[in-house]
């Protein structure tokens, strides 16, 4: 016999996403996933961001890597609540990853908790985790074309930094064409270019950010 | 890298189905797979015949239907498939085009006995 299912294949995933947005919303978490590929400066976009802000919020970072602690180890030196998750070979975190991550953590005070996805343009964008705000960086030095050929992860990002700004003048980067990529699978997306080596950019990236948590 | 844990759910969605509708053996599921999404059908393929083991869906033969990236220009009304490098439209190549397909992933039906 044949029947019609119907159904979304990560539809578990998507569940467990939404117990993650409940208890989000418990305890008066504002949360953001932080994706990129390995590189692009994920974690030092973290540190400038914890620089600005954590006299001003209260700030709690989980770091997903696949191995090591290097990056919850920079991290906690800027003396935030600071969770290591090791994926264990896994490419991403999904909606249960960070579950067991958020039960394990008191978050009590906590206004803003930052998930520093694991380096990865294409598997973290196929999981829904149940967070406010989805941000991604894409780095001068990768190219111009990212937004043609991961067109996914582009489409769930509120928010594309383009990083490494200072490289410019060594590299090839053609940002109308970037954008125009970007536009067409996400024109909703806010677009900031910045650099974590000069500061540039970084504040009004901090400006959106706070935005974002008002809402 | 993403396809194990897919191909889990997809296992587990048709476990599901079939045990709800009493049948002793999967033989079918179909696939339908937007472009967008990155999954690679030989993946999920390898990683099925692993997973489904002493299952009752390990014969089962998984069908994929693909829905190629589709994007929609405002200008002229025209619906069309994203070509890999040249994303205006093909009709007036215009730019205010926005995706509207292409990432699909679920499982729309199955047979089994």
């Amino acid at each position: 016999m044949e029947i019609k299912v119907l159904q979304d294949i990560l539809s578990a995933n998507d569940r467990i996403a939404k117990r993650n947005r409940d208890l989000l919303d418990d305890k008066g978490v504002f949360a953001l996933n932080l994706m990129a590929s390995p590189g692009a400066g994920k974690t030092s976009l973290l540190l400038e961001t914890i620089k600005r802000l954590k006299n001003k919020v209260n700030i709690a970072v989980i770091e997903a890597d696949i191995a090591s602690s290097l990056d919850a180890d920079r991290i906690s030196k800027e003396g935030v609540t600071t969770l290591q998750i090791n994926t264990g070979g896994d490419c991403h975190v999904d909606a249960n990853m960070l579950n067991n991550a958020l039960e394990s953590m008191s978050l009590q005070g906590t206004d803003l908790l930052i998930l520093e996805n694991v380096g990865n343009l294409v598997c973290p964008a196929e999981f829904t985790l149940g967070v406010d705000r989805n941000a991604m960086i894409s780095s001068i030095p990768e190219g111009d074309d990212k937004p043609y050929k991961y067109p996914l992860m582009f489409s769930v990002a509120n928010a594309v930094l383009v990083n490494k700004i200072d490289l410019l003048p060594y590299v090839e980067f053609d940002f109308h064409n970037f954008s125009r990529g970007v536009s067409v699978v996400n024109p909703k997306a806010e677009l900031m270019q910045i650099s974590c080596k000069t500061g540039e950019g970084i504040d009004e990236w901090v400006s959106w950010l706070l935005a974002e948590m008002k809402k | 890298m993403h396809e194990l844990a897919i191909t889990q759910n997809v296992l587990d969605i048709a476990l599901e189905q079939a045990e709800k509708h009493d049948a002793s053996k999967v033989t079918r599921i179909n696939l339908v797979v937007g472009e967008m999404s990155g999954v690679v059908d030989e993946c999920v393929q390898f990683y099925f015949e692993f997973l489904s083991k002493d299952t009752i869906a390990s014969d089962a033969t998984l069908s994929f239907e693909r829905i190629p990236i589709t994007a929609h220009c405002y200008d002229c009304d025209t619906t069309f498939p994203l070509a890999e490098f040249n994303w205006v439209c093909p009709n007036c190549q215009g730019s205010n085009i926005e995706v509207v397909a292409g990432r699909e992933l679920y499982i729309d039906s199955m047979e089994m006995e």
